[in-house]
Protein backbone atom coordinates (compact mmCIF):
# COMPACT_ATOMS: atom_id res chain seq x y z
CA UNK A 1 0.00 0.00 0.00
CA UNK A 2 3.09 2.16 -0.05
CA UNK A 3 2.40 3.20 -3.64
CA UNK A 4 -1.31 4.25 -2.91
CA UNK A 5 -0.03 6.42 -0.12
CA UNK A 6 2.41 7.86 -2.71
CA UNK A 7 -0.03 8.74 -4.81
CA UNK A 8 -2.31 10.30 -2.86
CA UNK A 9 0.20 12.57 -1.13
CA UNK A 10 0.54 13.32 -4.48
CA UNK A 11 -2.90 14.29 -5.12
CA UNK A 12 -2.49 16.48 -2.43
CA UNK A 13 0.34 18.53 -3.06
CA UNK A 14 -1.33 20.66 -5.07
CA UNK A 15 -0.89 18.33 -8.19
CA UNK A 16 -4.22 19.39 -9.53
CA UNK A 17 -3.57 22.85 -10.05
CA UNK A 18 -0.79 21.71 -12.53
CA UNK A 19 -4.17 20.88 -14.63
CA UNK A 20 -4.43 23.56 -17.88
CA UNK A 21 -7.67 25.56 -17.59
CA UNK A 22 -9.30 24.05 -20.27
CA UNK A 23 -9.48 20.72 -17.88
CA UNK A 24 -12.88 19.77 -15.83
CA UNK A 25 -10.63 19.95 -12.89
CA UNK A 26 -13.18 17.65 -10.91
CA UNK A 27 -11.33 14.48 -11.35
CA UNK A 28 -7.58 13.43 -10.16
CA UNK A 29 -4.73 12.65 -12.49
CA UNK A 30 -6.16 9.04 -13.59
CA UNK A 31 -4.95 5.87 -12.30
CA UNK A 32 -1.53 5.28 -13.67
CA UNK A 33 1.12 3.16 -13.52
CA UNK A 34 4.15 1.27 -14.87
CA UNK A 35 3.07 -1.12 -17.90
CA UNK A 36 5.11 -3.91 -16.51
CA UNK A 37 2.30 -4.57 -13.93
CA UNK A 38 -0.05 -5.59 -16.14
CA UNK A 39 2.22 -7.67 -17.98
CA UNK A 40 2.98 -9.38 -14.53
CA UNK A 41 -0.81 -9.78 -13.94
CA UNK A 42 -1.76 -10.95 -17.41
CA UNK A 43 1.01 -13.88 -17.16
CA UNK A 44 0.09 -14.49 -13.89
CA UNK A 45 -3.53 -15.24 -14.64
CA UNK A 46 -2.56 -16.90 -17.63
CA UNK A 47 -0.23 -19.47 -15.10
CA UNK A 48 -3.62 -20.02 -12.65
CA UNK A 49 -6.11 -20.58 -15.57
CA UNK A 50 -3.59 -23.51 -17.49
CA UNK A 51 -3.14 -24.54 -13.22
CA UNK A 52 -7.08 -24.85 -12.96
CA UNK A 53 -7.89 -26.61 -16.92
CA UNK A 54 -4.86 -29.27 -15.32
CA UNK A 55 -6.96 -29.77 -12.41
CA UNK A 56 -9.72 -30.74 -14.54
CA UNK A 57 -7.34 -32.35 -17.47
CA UNK A 58 -5.52 -34.74 -14.62
CA UNK A 59 -9.37 -35.80 -13.24
CA UNK A 60 -7.97 -34.21 -9.61
CA UNK A 61 -11.24 -35.36 -7.48
CA UNK A 62 -12.58 -34.99 -3.98
CA UNK A 63 -11.87 -32.49 -1.60
CA UNK A 64 -8.34 -31.46 -3.81
CA UNK A 65 -10.22 -30.72 -6.18
CA UNK A 66 -12.79 -28.54 -4.33
CA UNK A 67 -9.80 -26.69 -3.23
CA UNK A 68 -7.99 -26.37 -5.48
CA UNK A 69 -10.48 -24.85 -8.10
CA UNK A 70 -11.59 -22.61 -5.53
CA UNK A 71 -8.05 -21.27 -4.77
CA UNK A 72 -7.51 -20.60 -8.56
CA UNK A 73 -10.20 -18.94 -8.81
CA UNK A 74 -10.21 -16.15 -6.18
CA UNK A 75 -6.64 -15.43 -6.65
CA UNK A 76 -7.71 -14.75 -10.33
CA UNK A 77 -10.88 -12.58 -9.33
CA UNK A 78 -8.65 -11.01 -6.72
CA UNK A 79 -6.02 -9.79 -9.17
CA UNK A 80 -8.27 -9.01 -11.79
CA UNK A 81 -10.27 -6.35 -8.80
CA UNK A 82 -7.26 -5.24 -7.38
CA UNK A 83 -4.56 -4.58 -10.06
CA UNK A 84 -6.98 -4.32 -13.69
CA UNK A 85 -9.62 -3.10 -11.88
CA UNK A 86 -7.36 -0.34 -9.71
CA UNK A 87 -8.69 -0.97 -6.81
CA UNK A 88 -5.28 -1.61 -4.87
CA UNK A 89 -4.83 2.26 -5.71
CA UNK A 90 -8.42 3.33 -4.93
CA UNK A 91 -9.11 5.57 -2.06
CA UNK A 92 -10.45 3.12 1.26
CA UNK A 93 -13.37 4.41 1.39
CA UNK A 94 -14.74 3.98 -2.33
CA UNK A 95 -12.53 0.29 -2.00
CA UNK A 96 -15.23 -1.07 0.89
CA UNK A 97 -18.11 0.43 -0.68
CA UNK A 98 -17.66 -1.62 -3.12
CA UNK A 99 -16.33 -4.88 -2.01
CA UNK A 100 -18.59 -5.35 1.30
CA UNK A 101 -21.69 -5.21 0.03
CA UNK A 102 -21.37 -8.46 -2.53
CA UNK A 103 -20.72 -10.57 0.38
CA UNK A 104 -24.45 -10.56 1.94
CA UNK A 105 -24.49 -12.91 -0.88
CA UNK A 106 -22.88 -15.36 1.61
CA UNK A 107 -26.62 -15.44 3.25
CA UNK A 108 -28.17 -16.13 -0.20
CA UNK A 109 -25.94 -18.86 -0.25
CA UNK A 110 -26.30 -20.40 2.77
CA UNK A 111 -29.92 -19.93 2.02
CA UNK A 112 -29.52 -21.52 -1.25
CA UNK A 113 -27.51 -24.63 0.39
CA UNK A 114 -29.99 -25.53 3.21
CA UNK A 115 -33.25 -25.41 0.26
CA UNK A 116 -31.39 -27.58 -1.94
CA UNK A 117 -30.61 -30.48 0.80
CA UNK A 118 -34.39 -30.04 2.08
CA UNK A 119 -35.97 -30.16 -1.72
CA UNK A 120 -33.43 -33.51 -2.36
CA UNK A 121 -34.85 -35.21 0.41
CA UNK A 122 -38.30 -34.41 0.20
CA UNK A 123 -37.52 -35.53 -3.96
CA UNK A 124 -36.02 -38.40 -2.42
CA UNK A 125 -39.13 -39.40 -0.26
CA UNK A 126 -41.87 -38.73 -2.11
CA UNK A 127 -40.53 -39.93 -5.71
CA UNK A 128 -39.55 -43.40 -4.67
CA UNK A 129 -35.95 -42.37 -4.13
CA UNK A 130 -34.08 -44.31 -7.42
CA UNK A 131 -30.90 -45.80 -6.69
CA UNK A 132 -29.15 -43.09 -8.05
CA UNK A 133 -30.73 -41.34 -5.08
CA UNK A 134 -29.35 -42.55 -2.20
CA UNK A 135 -26.31 -40.45 -2.14
CA UNK A 136 -25.28 -36.74 -2.57
CA UNK A 137 -25.39 -36.00 -6.97
CA UNK A 138 -21.69 -35.89 -7.32
CA UNK A 139 -21.09 -34.75 -10.84
CA UNK A 140 -19.92 -38.38 -11.75
CA UNK B 1 -16.45 22.16 -9.21
CA UNK B 2 -12.86 22.53 -7.28
CA UNK B 3 -11.32 19.44 -6.49
CA UNK B 4 -12.09 19.32 -2.90
CA UNK B 5 -8.58 19.58 -2.29
CA UNK B 6 -9.11 23.24 -3.59
CA UNK B 7 -11.59 23.93 -1.58
CA UNK B 8 -8.81 24.84 1.32
CA UNK B 9 -10.74 23.15 3.85
CA UNK B 10 -9.80 19.97 4.00
CA UNK B 11 -5.93 20.42 3.60
CA UNK B 12 -4.84 21.53 6.87
CA UNK B 13 -6.43 18.56 8.48
CA UNK B 14 -4.74 15.51 9.58
CA UNK B 15 -4.92 12.55 7.04
CA UNK B 16 -6.90 9.67 8.65
CA UNK B 17 -5.73 6.64 8.28
CA UNK B 18 -7.40 2.85 7.72
CA UNK B 19 -10.85 2.20 8.93
CA UNK B 20 -10.77 5.82 10.20
CA UNK B 21 -10.37 7.45 7.38
CA UNK B 22 -13.59 5.60 5.68
CA UNK B 23 -15.78 7.27 8.46
CA UNK B 24 -13.74 10.98 7.83
CA UNK B 25 -14.68 10.34 3.87
CA UNK B 26 -17.86 9.56 4.48
CA UNK B 27 -18.78 11.48 7.35
CA UNK B 28 -17.34 14.95 5.52
CA UNK B 29 -20.39 16.28 4.23
CA UNK B 30 -19.06 16.59 1.03
CA UNK B 31 -18.08 14.00 -1.93
CA UNK B 32 -17.60 10.96 -0.28
CA UNK B 33 -15.13 9.54 -2.93
CA UNK B 34 -12.91 12.05 -2.41
CA UNK B 35 -10.19 12.54 -5.76
CA UNK B 36 -12.58 9.75 -7.89
CA UNK B 37 -14.04 11.14 -11.03
CA UNK B 38 -17.66 10.41 -10.59
CA UNK B 39 -17.65 8.11 -13.69
CA UNK B 40 -15.64 5.79 -11.98
CA UNK B 41 -17.97 5.49 -8.76
CA UNK B 42 -20.77 5.33 -10.72
CA UNK B 43 -19.91 2.33 -13.19
CA UNK B 44 -19.13 0.29 -9.40
CA UNK B 45 -22.52 0.51 -8.23
CA UNK B 46 -23.69 -0.55 -11.44
CA UNK B 47 -21.09 -3.45 -11.08
CA UNK B 48 -22.42 -4.40 -8.00
CA UNK B 49 -25.86 -4.41 -8.76
CA UNK B 50 -24.27 -7.07 -11.65
CA UNK B 51 -22.47 -8.72 -8.95
CA UNK B 52 -25.91 -9.47 -7.03
CA UNK B 53 -27.46 -10.48 -10.49
CA UNK B 54 -25.12 -13.23 -10.93
CA UNK B 55 -24.39 -13.92 -7.89
CA UNK B 56 -27.96 -15.16 -7.98
CA UNK B 57 -27.40 -17.12 -11.37
CA UNK B 58 -24.87 -18.95 -9.41
CA UNK B 59 -26.50 -19.94 -6.28
CA UNK B 60 -29.83 -20.92 -8.17
CA UNK B 61 -27.45 -23.06 -10.11
CA UNK B 62 -26.04 -24.46 -6.68
CA UNK B 63 -29.86 -25.01 -5.31
CA UNK B 64 -30.90 -26.70 -8.33
CA UNK B 65 -28.07 -28.96 -9.06
CA UNK B 66 -27.82 -29.69 -5.12
CA UNK B 67 -31.15 -30.79 -5.45
CA UNK B 68 -31.91 -32.75 -8.14
CA UNK B 69 -32.17 -37.09 -7.36
CA UNK B 70 -30.42 -37.12 -11.13
CA UNK B 71 -26.88 -37.46 -11.55
CA UNK B 72 -25.34 -34.26 -13.34
CA UNK B 73 -24.12 -34.36 -16.91
CA UNK B 74 -20.48 -34.48 -16.50
CA UNK B 75 -19.27 -30.96 -17.66
CA UNK B 76 -15.48 -32.24 -18.64
CA UNK B 77 -17.13 -34.93 -21.17
CA UNK B 78 -19.90 -32.46 -22.70
CA UNK B 79 -17.95 -29.51 -23.12
CA UNK B 80 -15.04 -32.16 -24.97
CA UNK B 81 -13.84 -31.65 -28.33
CA UNK B 82 -12.60 -34.40 -30.89
CA UNK B 83 -9.16 -33.22 -31.67
CA UNK B 84 -6.61 -35.95 -33.64
CA UNK B 85 -8.65 -38.45 -32.90
CA UNK B 86 -9.28 -38.12 -29.27
CA UNK B 87 -11.52 -36.29 -27.24
CA UNK B 88 -10.21 -33.18 -25.38
CA UNK B 89 -11.71 -31.95 -22.33
CA UNK B 90 -12.88 -28.58 -21.69
CA UNK B 91 -10.87 -27.41 -24.82
CA UNK B 92 -13.10 -25.02 -26.37
CA UNK B 93 -13.72 -23.53 -22.68
CA UNK B 94 -10.09 -23.31 -22.07
CA UNK B 95 -9.48 -21.13 -24.69
CA UNK B 96 -12.51 -19.22 -24.24
CA UNK B 97 -10.87 -18.32 -21.08
CA UNK B 98 -7.58 -17.59 -22.36
CA UNK B 99 -9.03 -15.34 -25.19
CA UNK B 100 -11.15 -13.37 -22.14
CA UNK B 101 -7.88 -13.12 -20.16
CA UNK B 102 -5.91 -11.54 -22.96
CA UNK B 103 -9.00 -9.15 -24.11
CA UNK B 104 -8.61 -7.86 -20.00
CA UNK B 105 -5.08 -7.64 -20.59
CA UNK B 106 -5.11 -5.50 -23.63
CA UNK B 107 -7.70 -3.56 -22.29
CA UNK B 108 -6.14 -2.66 -19.21
CA UNK B 109 -3.00 -1.51 -21.87
CA UNK B 110 -5.44 0.84 -23.59
CA UNK B 111 -6.63 2.35 -20.16
CA UNK B 112 -3.09 3.02 -19.54
CA UNK B 113 -2.31 4.34 -23.07
CA UNK B 114 -5.30 6.57 -22.93
CA UNK B 115 -3.47 8.52 -20.07
CA UNK B 116 -0.50 9.19 -21.69
CA UNK B 117 -2.94 10.76 -24.51
CA UNK B 118 -1.83 8.18 -27.27
CA UNK B 119 -4.33 8.08 -29.33
CA UNK B 120 -3.30 5.69 -32.30
CA UNK B 121 -2.48 3.11 -29.45
CA UNK B 122 -5.25 3.31 -27.22
CA UNK B 123 -7.48 2.67 -30.47
CA UNK B 124 -5.58 -0.30 -31.74
CA UNK B 125 -5.99 -1.58 -28.10
CA UNK B 126 -9.39 -0.95 -27.93
CA UNK B 127 -9.97 -2.71 -31.23
CA UNK B 128 -7.67 -5.25 -30.21
CA UNK B 129 -10.15 -5.90 -27.04
CA UNK B 130 -13.11 -6.01 -29.45
CA UNK B 131 -11.74 -8.64 -31.57
CA UNK B 132 -10.81 -10.71 -28.75
CA UNK B 133 -14.24 -10.11 -26.58
CA UNK B 134 -16.00 -10.97 -30.56
CA UNK B 135 -13.84 -14.00 -30.80
CA UNK B 136 -15.47 -15.28 -27.99
CA UNK B 137 -18.80 -14.63 -28.40
CA UNK B 138 -18.34 -16.24 -31.99
CA UNK B 139 -16.97 -19.03 -29.79
CA UNK B 140 -19.81 -19.45 -27.53
CA UNK B 141 -22.43 -19.26 -30.59
CA UNK B 142 -20.41 -22.44 -31.53
CA UNK B 143 -20.69 -24.31 -28.40
CA UNK B 144 -24.92 -22.99 -27.70
CA UNK B 145 -24.71 -24.59 -31.43
CA UNK B 146 -22.98 -27.86 -30.54
CA UNK B 147 -25.34 -28.78 -27.69
CA UNK B 148 -28.74 -27.42 -28.94
CA UNK B 149 -27.69 -30.25 -32.08
CA UNK B 150 -26.28 -32.68 -29.72
CA UNK B 151 -29.90 -32.35 -27.96
CA UNK B 152 -29.70 -30.18 -24.98
CA UNK B 153 -32.71 -27.80 -23.84
CA UNK B 154 -33.68 -25.71 -21.34
CA UNK B 155 -35.93 -28.74 -20.12
CA UNK B 156 -33.99 -32.37 -20.58
CA UNK B 157 -30.37 -33.26 -21.91
CA UNK B 158 -29.92 -36.65 -22.84
CA UNK B 159 -27.44 -37.24 -20.18
CA UNK B 160 -29.54 -36.95 -16.76
CA UNK B 161 -30.37 -33.76 -14.59
CA UNK B 162 -32.68 -31.29 -16.66
CA UNK B 163 -31.95 -28.56 -14.73
CA UNK B 164 -28.18 -29.00 -16.59
CA UNK B 165 -29.83 -27.28 -19.77
CA UNK B 166 -31.53 -24.11 -18.06
CA UNK B 167 -28.55 -23.30 -15.76
CA UNK B 168 -26.38 -23.61 -18.99
CA UNK B 169 -28.62 -21.39 -21.43
CA UNK B 170 -29.53 -18.65 -18.98
CA UNK B 171 -25.98 -18.64 -17.04
CA UNK B 172 -24.23 -18.15 -20.00
CA UNK B 173 -26.41 -16.92 -22.24
CA UNK B 174 -26.19 -14.11 -19.97
CA UNK B 175 -22.91 -13.56 -19.28
CA UNK B 176 -22.59 -13.45 -23.47
CA UNK B 177 -25.05 -11.22 -23.73
CA UNK B 178 -22.65 -8.65 -21.21
CA UNK B 179 -19.58 -9.64 -23.91
CA UNK B 180 -21.65 -8.39 -26.79
CA UNK B 181 -23.13 -5.35 -25.28
CA UNK B 182 -19.37 -4.53 -23.98
CA UNK B 183 -18.27 -5.11 -27.83
CA UNK B 184 -20.29 -2.69 -28.69
CA UNK B 185 -19.21 -0.04 -26.42
CA UNK B 186 -15.46 -0.67 -26.96
CA UNK B 187 -16.23 -0.20 -30.59
CA UNK B 188 -18.10 3.25 -29.57
CA UNK B 189 -15.34 4.45 -27.32
CA UNK B 190 -12.86 3.41 -29.89
CA UNK B 191 -14.10 5.55 -32.85
CA UNK B 192 -14.63 8.76 -30.05
CA UNK B 193 -10.75 8.10 -29.35
CA UNK B 194 -9.42 7.90 -32.93
CA UNK B 195 -11.78 11.01 -33.79
CA UNK B 196 -9.95 12.92 -30.83
CA UNK B 197 -13.21 13.30 -29.16
CA UNK B 198 -11.52 12.99 -26.14
CA UNK B 199 -8.35 15.17 -26.76
CA UNK B 200 -10.43 18.06 -27.80
CA UNK B 201 -12.61 17.18 -25.20
CA UNK B 202 -16.01 17.25 -27.20
CA UNK B 203 -19.31 16.15 -26.06
CA UNK B 204 -20.85 13.08 -26.10
CA UNK B 205 -23.63 11.98 -27.65
CA UNK B 206 -26.06 11.58 -24.36
CA UNK B 207 -24.14 14.39 -22.22
CA UNK B 208 -22.85 17.78 -22.70
CA UNK B 209 -20.39 17.08 -20.29
CA UNK B 210 -16.35 16.97 -21.93
CA UNK B 211 -15.00 14.33 -23.36
CA UNK B 212 -11.77 12.83 -21.49
CA UNK B 213 -9.89 9.88 -21.09
CA UNK B 214 -11.51 8.62 -18.30
CA UNK B 215 -14.21 6.96 -20.08
CA UNK B 216 -11.65 4.64 -21.21
CA UNK B 217 -10.92 3.92 -18.00
CA UNK B 218 -14.91 3.60 -17.31
CA UNK B 219 -15.28 0.96 -19.92
CA UNK B 220 -12.01 -0.68 -18.93
CA UNK B 221 -13.90 -1.74 -15.46
CA UNK B 222 -16.89 -3.04 -17.12
CA UNK B 223 -14.73 -5.05 -19.55
CA UNK B 224 -12.54 -6.66 -16.81
CA UNK B 225 -15.90 -7.02 -14.65
CA UNK B 226 -16.89 -9.82 -17.45
CA UNK B 227 -14.06 -11.24 -17.59
CA UNK B 228 -14.34 -11.67 -13.33
CA UNK B 229 -17.51 -13.16 -14.11
CA UNK B 230 -15.94 -15.83 -16.60
CA UNK B 231 -13.57 -16.59 -14.01
CA UNK B 232 -16.61 -18.03 -11.29
CA UNK B 233 -18.49 -19.51 -14.21
CA UNK B 234 -15.54 -21.05 -15.36
CA UNK B 235 -14.83 -22.79 -12.07
CA UNK B 236 -18.26 -23.18 -10.87
CA UNK B 237 -20.25 -24.67 -13.66
CA UNK B 238 -17.38 -25.98 -15.85
CA UNK B 239 -14.83 -27.23 -13.33
CA UNK B 240 -17.00 -28.25 -10.64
Amino acid sequence: MAHADAEHAGHRGGQPLAHTPGQAGSHAQGQQHPLGVYFKIWGLLFVLSIGSYLVDYFHVQGLLRWFLIVTFMLLKAGLIVAVFMHMLWERLALVYAIVVPPLLLLVLLGIGALEADYTFLTRGAFFGAPTQASAPVQHK
Amino acid sequence: MAPHDMTGTAGSLPQAEGLQSIVADLSSDQRAFKNVPWGKPMMWIFLVSDTFIFGSFLISYMTVRGSTTLPWPNPSEVFALKMFGQNVPLLLIAIMTFVLISSSGTMALAVNYGYRKDRRTTFILLLATAALGATFVGMQAFEWTKLILEGVRPWGNPWGAPQFGSAFFMITGFHGTHVTIGVIFLIIVAIKVWRGDLDHERPGFLTGRRGNYEIVETMGLYWHFVDLVWVFIFAFFYLW
